[in-house]
C-alpha cells in the first residue's frame, strides 16, 4: 500500500538562482558574454554601512537654515595657475558623446553650470554644445584619443589623464555600430557603423615614470594653466594614487566598482575592482604619507547618491565627489514613465542596462534622431541642477549636526559603521564600541 | 632665423616663445642644446620652421600644427603624438609610438623606428626611411605608414581605414591586416609621400597592407582571432 508521503517544498538552488540559471541559458544560445552598461549590481559593502553619529554633550550642532555651513571646494590647488572653483563638491563624471547624445551632453552642461560646479567631457572629444554649456569643463585624455586634439585641450578648464574606471579597471572598451552616427563616426576618425575599440592603454606612455613626463607635455601645450587631473580605478588605491602624486597630478579622481560604464562585460563589472567604501581610506592614506592631503585634492566616485553619501566621502577624507550614473537618473534614465517601452526591450524601469544597443526610450543613452528628440536639455538641465541642489543641503543638514560650519571640516571622528566589513574598510569604530578592525590597540 | 639656447632657457622658456605668436616676428627659430630634454616644441600652432641641433626626449613636436619641425638627431618616445597638421623631420631614429594617435601632417623619420610607429594613427602619414619594430600600425585608423626597410611582428594589428606600405620585409602581420593589391592610386600616393619625403626609394618595390574588415563588428565566430 502506498503511503501519502508528504513532498518537501520545491527549493531553488543559492549558487544556482534564477539570475545564474537565465544567464546560462542566455550565453549558450548567444554564444556570447553579457554586456551591458552601469556600475555593479551586486550588493556590496558601502556607504549606507556607515552612520553619522551627530552632535551630543561633547560637541554643539549649528542651527539648520540660519548658521551658514559652507560647501565650496577648489581642485587643482597644487601646480596649475587657474585652479578650478567650485560651488559645491559634486562634480559630474566623464561620459562621453558618443554614449550619450549631444543634447543630453548639454544638459549635464547646463546642470552642472547652474549649480556651480563643473562637467567631464568623454571618449569621442569636446562637442560645442557641451563646451558651450558648461562653465567649468574638464578634459578627459583617454588612452584612444578619439577626437583629442590642441584646440580643445586648450578650452578646458582642467585636463583629466584616465587610467581606469571603476566599472572595469584595467579594461578599454567597446562603442557598439549601432550607435555610430555620421558625427560619432567623424569626431572618432572611423567608418560610420563599426564597432569603435577604446583601448585600455595609453599608446605613447607606460608607467608612472612616463606618466610624469606626459603630464609635463600636457602642461607645457597649456602653458600650466589648468589642473591635470589622473583618474583611477580603485584597483590598488595606495599605491595607485601615490605613484599618481609623485607624477605630478594636481588631483586623483577614483572610481569605485559601483561606478558606471556605458559598456562592458558583466563579468568585468561584477568581479574585478573594489567598492567605493574600500578605496576611498588607502587613498587619504597615501596623500598624508606624501604631506599631500587636501594639497592633492581627492575626488570620489562610484555610486554616489544622495547628500548623506557626499558627507561621508568627504569625512573619509575626499574633497569633492563625482557622479555619473545618478546625474543619469536626474536627467530622465529608466524613468517609469516609459515602463511599455522598457518592457518591449524585455526588461523594466530601474533595470534597463543595454544603453550600448542605443535604443534608450529616454533618449539619453543612444545616437538614434527619434529617441534623441524625446529628451528636451533645458528640461534635463533644470532637474541635474535640482538634484544637485538637494544633495548639497542634504549633505549641509548632516554637517551642520555635526557642528561642521563647512563640509570640509567632517573627519572619520563623526562616524561609525554598522557592520565589522565596513568598519575595517572605513577605518571608522564598529557602531556601540571604540574598536576599529585590524587596527591594533583598539578593543571591543 | 632666431637662436634658442635650450640650456639657458630650459623647455618652458623655448616653448613659451614659441607659443606666444604675439612675439613671433622671427618665423624660424634654430634651437641649441635640446640635451634630450622632453616636450620640445610640443603644442605649436603657427607656420613657423624650427630647427632643434641634437637630440630630443619625449614628445617632440607633440600635438604639433602648422609648423615645420626638423630635428638633427635622435627622437624619443612619442614623436609627434597626436600631430594635427604641418611637418617633423627626423634625421636619425625614433624610438617607440612615433606618431601615436596623429590626425594630420608629415612625419619623416630617415632612420629606424621603434615599435608601435604609427599606433592609433588617426589620419597623419608617416614614412620612415628604414624599418620599424613590432606592433607598428596597431589600430591604425587613417593615414598612410610608408616602411622602406623592414617590419617587425604583429604589422597592422586590428587596423582599421590606414594604408600600409613595405618595401622590404616583413616578420609577421598581426590581427586582420593583409596584404592588398597595389593599384595605380596607391603607386601615385606612395610617389607623392616618397617625393615630400625626399627619400629615394622605388615605389614599384613596395608592397600594401590593410585591414581585412572582418572584425569590424563583433562577431562571435571571431573569437578565436582577438
Amino acid at each position: 500500500m502506498k503511503q501519502n508521503i508528504p513532498r518537501t517544498q520545491p527549493r531553488k538552488s543559492a549558487t544556482f538562482d534564477d539570475y545564474t540559471l537565465s544567464e546560462i541559458r542566455r550565453a549558450a544560445v548567444s554564444g556570447i558574454y553579457d554586456i551591458r552598461g552601469g556600475g555593479s549590481k551586486r550588493v556590496l559593502p558601502g556607504l549606507d554601512d556607515l552612520l553619522f553619529l551627530g552632535a551630543s554633550m561633547s560637541r554643539y550642532p549649528l542651527e539648520g537654515y540660519r548658521e551658514a555651513c559652507g560647501t565650496d571646494v577648489v581642485l587643482g590647488t597644487r601646480f596649475a595657475k587657474n585652479p578650478i572653483q567650485l560651488k559645491i563638491p559634486i562634480t559630474i563624471a566623464g561620459m562621453s558623446f558618443g554614449a550619450l547624445s549631444g543634447p543630453a551632453k548639454e544638459a549635464l552642461g547646463r546642470g552642472a553650470s547652474a549649480a556651480g560646479t563643473s562637467t567631464t567631457t568623454g571618449d569621442g572629444g569636446m562637442t560645442p554644445e557641451e563646451r558651450g554649456h558648461s562653465t567649468k569643463l574638464v578634459y578627459q585624455y583617454l588612452p584612444s584619443r578619439y577626437g583629442m586634439n590642441p584646440d580643445d585641450l586648450r578650452k578646458a578648464d582642467a585636463i583629466e589623464i584616465v587610467i581606469g574606471q571603476g566599472a572595469k579597471p584595467g579594461g578599454g572598451g567597446m562603442l557598439l555600430g549601432q550607435k555610430i552616427s555620421d558625427r560619432v563616426a567623424q569626431m572618432r576618425n572611423l567608418p560610420t557603423g563599426i564597432d569603435q575599440r577604446s583601448a585600455c592603454r595609453h599608446p605613447d606612455w607606460t608607467g608612472p615614470d612616463d606618466l610624469e613626463i606626459k603630464i609635463q607635455e600636457l602642461r607645457e601645450i597649456t602653458a600650466w594653466k589648468v589642473p591635470i587631473y589622473v583618474k583611477l580605478a580603485g584597483a590598488r588605491p595606495y599605491y595607485d594614487t601615490t605613484l599618481a602624486v609623485k607624477a605630478g597630478a594636481d588631483a586623483i579622481v577614483l572610481d569605485g566598482m559601483q561606478g558606471g560604464t556605458a559598456a562592458t562585460q558583466d563579468v568585468f563589472i561584477e568581479h574585478v575592482g573594489q567598492p567605493t567604501l574600500a578605496i576611498v581610506r588607502p587613498a587619504v592614506k597615501a596623500l598624508e604619507d606624501l604631506g599631500m592631503h587636501r594639497k592633492v585634492q581627492l575626488i570620489l566616485s562610484g555610486g554616489i547618491r544622495n547628500g548623506a553619501d557626499v558627507a561621508k566621502a568627504i569625512a573619509l577624507g575626499a574633497d569633492a565627489v563625482a557622479i555619473g550614473s545618478a546625474a543619469l537618473i536626474a536627467l530622465g534614465d529608466n524613468d517609469p514613465i516609459y515602463e511599455a517601452e522598457y518592457n518591449k526591450l524585455g526588461t523594466t524601469a530601474g533595470a534597463y542596462d543595454d544603453w550600448h544597443e542605443g535604443m534608450d526610450p529616454a533618449g539619453i543613452t543612444t545616437q538614434d534622431p527619434d529617441l534623441i528628440k524625446r529628451f528636451d536639455p533645458n528640461e534635463g538641465g533644470r532637474r541635474l541642477k535640482n538634484y544637485l541642489k538637494v544633495m548639497t543641503l542634504e549633505a549641509q543638514t548632516i554637517a551642520r549636526a555635526c557642528g561642521k560650519n563647512h563640509l570640509h571640516n567632517l573627519e572619520p571622528e563623526d562616524l561609525v559603521a554598522l557592520t565589522m566589513e565596513a568598519a575595517a574598510m572605513a577605518q571608522v569604530p564598529l557602531a556601540g564600541t571604540s574598536w576599529y578592525p585590524g587596527k591594533p590597540g583598539t578593543s571591543y | 632665423m632666431d637662436m634658442l639656447d635650450l640650456k639657458e632657457l630650459g623647455v618652458r622658456g623655448v616653448n613659451s616663445v614659441l607659443h606666444d605668436l604675439s612675439k613671433s616676428r622671427a618665423k624660424s627659430y634654430k634651437i641649441n642644446n635640446p640635451m634630450g630634454q622632453h616636450s620640445i616644441a610640443c603644442g605649436l600652432d603657427a607656420p613657423m620652421q624650427i630647427k632643434i641641433e641634437g637630440h630630443v626626449g619625449f614628445y617632440c613636436g607633440g600635438m604639433n600644427q602648422h609648423a615645420e619641425i626638423k630635428v638633427n638627431g635622435h627622437a624619443g618616445v612619442g614623436l609627434a603624438e597626436n600631430m594635427m597638421s604641418g611637418r617633423i623631420h627626423v634625421s636619425g631614429n625614433a624610438s617607440e609610438s612615433a606618431g601615436a594617435t596623429a590626425h594630420g601632417g608629415l612625419l619623416v623619420i630617415d632612420g629606424d623606428a621603434s615599435s608601435r610607429c604609427g599606433i592609433s594613427m588617426k589620419g597623419v602619414d608617416i614614412v620612415v626611411g628604414g624599418s620599424v619594430g613590432h606592433m607598428s600600425a596597431f589600430m591604425a585608423q587613417s593615414g598612410c605608414l610608408v616602411i622602406c626597410g623592414d617590419a617587425g611582428d604583429a604589422l597592422g594589428d586590428s587596423i582599421y581605414e590606414a594604408i600600409i606600405f613595405v618595401r622590404g620585409k616583413v616578420a609577421s602581420l598581426g590581427t586582420d591586416c593583409i596584404e592588398k593589391e597595389m593599384r595605380p592610386e596607391h603607386q601615385v600616393k606612395l610617389k607623392e609621400l616618397l617625393e615630400a619625403s625626399s627619400l629615394q626609394a622605388d615605389s614599384t618595390e613596395f608592397r600594401r597592407y590593410g585591414s581585412a574588415r572582418t572584425l569590424y563588428n563583433f562577431d562571435v565566430d571571431n573569437a578565436d582571432a582577438y
